[in-house]
């Protein structure tokens, strides 16, 4: 039904674009100057036809269901419900009349339900006529309007940009939508467990949260030992020190050599090929280090006598490691080519070899930027989940050695959300707490990596 | 004096050699870590794309199908192939008891009487005959086969017992078990048994998240790029907008999820599951690459172009989207196919919004629930059978294989038809 109607306003447009343009050939035939194309003409009554379009659409879409709701609510108004109770009996009615409801189907319900159907399309049927009555008028009205002499590319012109800037606010927009979906739960969780527990806590057992009788109220000394975050943020942290122990090196060095001594050849391929490693999903890296890695390191520890699980911290990070491998080096090539030709060539003046220059020149004149691509590895490595969730633990050891398994925020957002969820429960609202967290470390680490390296560049450029 | 200044030269060229080698060293371990890494994916995957048979035959009774005489085609359609089905399986060894039977039913998939009844409807004169019907076989059986299956280990520590072992040699000496390409991993839908599971309904849902994706990110990432690009104004407000992008890109992706699912789905009460609801996510995910690759496409673009346009009496509207806009977009659409190859490989924020659910179905619009090939990959790592291993190999190399597609098709667009400016 909206699609149809949708369709139609969309064909309506287009009509009016052309009588628009008509008109304006009409107008240039009666040899008058048109102030503008004549296709402004078109775009301006199209313009006319799309904006009341879409002002009705909203707020049909925002009033309707709160107008439905009031009027199929106002049968029971006088019969001593509770709002929990209404809200219940609404939701009700509108899985019975999708035939979606499972249950005991009262009479009651069934003539809301029949009720809700006939409302429903009563408000279509008027939308349709609103609708095309208002957007016939208003371009009519416009149609009548339009002359010779009236302006009709500055208008059209305005509106394109007002469109231009609506979608530039799409990144704000997401920024926002970020915010509030993490703020409302996280709120919602520090009104139960205090702010103090869950950043000093050291017991991480959110399953035990979840063996609660719903109908108790929520008893807060219960979850005094569940959510403290302690180990998670440091399996976090750990696993992302090993990803970097392999990244840095690997990475920084590759980087060195592409920048400074790879024959141009070499660099041609080379650089790609390393590059390819970024552009593997990190499903893929999660079974690999899931099926190869860990048991290989598993079965190299027995040989030696150690205790390694299958689901070491060492076989997540060091996966993890390879995969910022290429961020590193390519960032870091580009800030060491960077470096002003005269730098290198003042040392080799001075007689350093080429390793020396590299190393007491170029390296402290790079440092910022390369500092600053080290950052975003670090908050690469912090995000990245899907190698934590299949390759290291589930089970939130606090622990410092690499062989044993520990857990990172990001694998227990995905282990508390996976599957179904409750919203308003203490275990929810903590996966949104650790999203939270999450959000701001690496909102911090971004905005101080990004200011680095553009201060980096103005320094050369 | 002389001889000291040598060693100290020495030791630096030795030095400025070791330096080398270190750098050397580490392109050739980055590189390793990608031939191993292909090489372990590709040699586990590519059995995958084998598939076992059984060739049984398979006597089509009347009697015991309960069909009557001169069948039509619904008759055949309605008619009881259980028992022709569990007989020719029980017909493999006469002498089976009723557990040996059991144990030779399950050597094939439990889709066997489907099979055999798509043979009779494929020629219904063969009520009354006998035919030997392909059958699959059961994952195990498949990987004994291909030769993946610890076949030495004690009987009660594997799922095929020796018996089932036992027919099974005796068919593969008689040549009626066959291998043949493994059709049914592209066209069926996810299943619990790995013999019948395939990537189709996985396939179908990264389709419709991708085109959800690029319907959304696009237009609005294209429209956004140009406001910063050629009509913003340099002020605060500006700035604002662009940390904000350039933060955006940097976010992790299961954050994105977090916020499909405490807005999409708790606020906007978008159906669970869909790609509907993926693509709305990744398409906020996107949104900072596309733009990016666009304003840096409409920076290139040299300024005389825009010159000429406003000379000759264009508004700067006309300008930008008669001139500037159709000028920059090969590199626009190279850096959105990117975006679009980042966003088909992402899996945690489909994750949350609830995309791992087991669908058996091939999902026919973005409103039907569906899985993507990388959720599809984490769902078969995780399931212990150890049929699904080469599966989910072969689902990587589906998967890399769009992804190196995709990609080289961004280097031929932008080498093809972006114009150098010199």
């Amino acid at each position: 039904m909206n699609l149809i109607l949708f369709i139609f306003i969309v064909l309506l447009g287009f009509t009016s674009y052309y009588f628009g343009r008509k008109k304006a050939y009409t107008i240039q035939s009666t040899n008058k100057r048109l102030t503008a194309l004549p296709q402004f003409y078109g775009y301006y009554l199209a313009i006319w036809c799309a904006i009341p379009a879409f002002i009705i659409f909203s707020l049909w879409a925002i009033f309707e269901p709160t107008i439905v709701k009031l009027l199929i609510l106002s049968d029971y108004s006088n019969q001593g419900y509770l709002d929990d109770e209404l809200n219940l009996i609404y939701e009700k009615t509108k899985a019975l009349s999708r035939g979606q409801f499972t249950g005991e189907i009262t009479p009651f319900i069934e003539a809301s339900a029949e009720k809700y159907l006939s409302l429903r399309s009563i408000a279509q049927s008027s939308k349709a006529v609103i609708v095309l009555s208002i957007i016939i008028a208003s371009v009519a009205y416009a149609y009548k309007k339009i002359s010779s002499n009236s302006r009709t590319r500055e208008p059209v012109e305005k509106f394109l940009k007002v469109v231009l800037f609506t979608a530039s606010l799409a990144a704000i927009l997401t920024t926002v939508g970020i915010v509030f979906s993490l703020i409302f739960q996280t709120i919602d969780f520090f009104k139960v467990i205090p702010l103090f527990d869950f950043v000093f806590g050291t017991h991480w057992y959110p399953a035990k949260a979840f063996v609660r009788d719903s109908s108790e109220a929520l008893d807060p000394t219960m979850y005094s030992d569940t959510f403290g975050a302690v180990p998670i943020f440091a399996g976090t942290f750990f696993i992302a020190f090993i990803a970097m122990c392999v990244a840095i090196p690997i990475g920084l060095m590759s980087g060195i050599y592409l920048a400074e001594y790879a024959s141009v050849k070499v660099r041609q391929y080379a650089k790609p090929l390393i590059e390819i490693l970024a552009g593997i999903p990190t499903v893929v890296y999660g079974f690999f280090a899931a099926l190869t890695v860990g048991p290989f390191l598993k079965e190299i520890g027995n040989s030696m006598g150690l205790d390694v699980s299958a689901e070491s911290a060492l076989a997540a990070g060091g996966v993890m490691g390879i995969m910022i491998i290429p961020f590193i080096s390519s960032l870091s090539d580009d800030v060491i080519t960077s470096v002003p030709q005269s730098l290198r060539d003042g040392s080799y003046a001075m007689g350093a070899t080429k390793s020396e220059t590299i190393k007491k020149v170029i390296f402290p004149a790079a440092l910022p930027g390369i500092v600053g691509s080290i950052l975003l590895g670090v908050s690469r490595a912090i995000g990245e989940t899907m190698i934590v969730v299949m390759a290291s633990g589930l089970a939130a050891n606090l622990t410092l050695n690499p062989l044993e398994s520990t857990s990172t925020i990001t694998a227990q957002i995905v282990v508390i959300l996976i599957g179904d969820q409750a919203f308003g429960d203490p275990k929810t609202q903590a996966a949104f707490a650790l999203g939270m967290s999450l959000f701001l470390v690496t909102l911090c680490l971004n905005i101080v990596a990004l200011r680095v390296v553009k201060k980096y560049r103005e320094k050369y450029e | 004096m002389n001889k000291n200044k040598e060693q100290l030269l020495n030791k630096r060229y030795k030095a400025e050699k070791r330096f080398r080698l270190y750098g050397q060293s580490a392109i050739f371990m980055a590189l390793l870590f990608l031939t191993i890494f292909i090489f372990k994916i590709f040699s586990t995957g590519y059995s995958a794309f084998q598939k076992t048979w059984l060739i049984v035959p398979v006597t089509f009774d009347a009697e015991l199908m309960m069909l009557e005489q001169n069948p039509s085609k619904e008759d055949l359609k309605d008619a009881d192939y259980y028992d022709i089905a569990l007989k020719s399986m029980a017909d493999l060894d006469p002498n089976a008891n009723e557990d040996q039977e059991n144990e030779l039913k399950r050597m094939v998939s439990y889709f066997f009487e489907r099979e055999i009844k798509r043979e009779l409807l494929n020629d219904p004169s063969l009520i009354g005959k006998t035919k030997d019907v392909y059958l699959t076989a059961s994952d195990d059986l498949d990987q004994v086969f291909k030769g993946n299956y610890p076949r030495d280990l004690p009987e009660d520590q594997r799922r095929v017992t020796d018996y089932q072992l036992k027919i099974f040699d005796q068919l593969v000496e008689l040549g009626k078990v066959e291998s043949k390409f493994n059709l049914s991993f592209f066209t069926y839908p996810d299943s619990r048994e790995a013999e019948l599971a395939g990537i189709a309904s996985s396939f179908m849902g990264s389709i419709f998240s991708i085109l959800v994706c690029l319907m959304i990110a696009f237009p609005v990432a294209v429209l956004a790029a140009i406001y910063l690009e050629e009509f913003a104004p340099k002020n605060r407000f500006t700035d604002f907008i662009e940390v904000n992008i350039n933060n955006l890109a940097a976010v992790p992706s299961i954050v994105f999820g977090l916020l499909g699912l405490g807005i999409l789905l708790a606020v906007f009460q978008l159906p669970r599951s869909t790609p509907l609801v993926g693509g709305i996510t990744l398409s906020l995910m996107t949104l900072p690459t596309i733009i990016i690759a666009c304003r840096a496409s409409l920076k290139a673009v040299p300024p005389s172009i825009r010159e000429a346009a406003l000379a000759m009496g264009a508004s700067k509207m006309q300008t930008t989207m008669h001139h500037t806009v159709p000028l920059s977009m090969p590199g626009t659409l190279s850096g959105t196919i990117i975006g679009l190859a980042q966003a088909l490989g992402e899996t945690a924020p489909l994750i949350l919004i609830g995309m791992v659910a087991f669908v058996n179905t091939i999902p026919g619009s973005p409103l039907d629930p569906a899985a993507s090939l990388p959720v599809q990959i984490y769902i078969w790592a995780e399931s212990a059978e150890r049929g699904f291993v080469e599966k989910v190999s072969a689902c990587i190399m589906v998967l890399l294989g769009f992804l190196i597609i995709m990609n080289l098709f961004a280097q031929i667009i932008r080498h093809k038809f972006e114009k150098k400016w010199s």
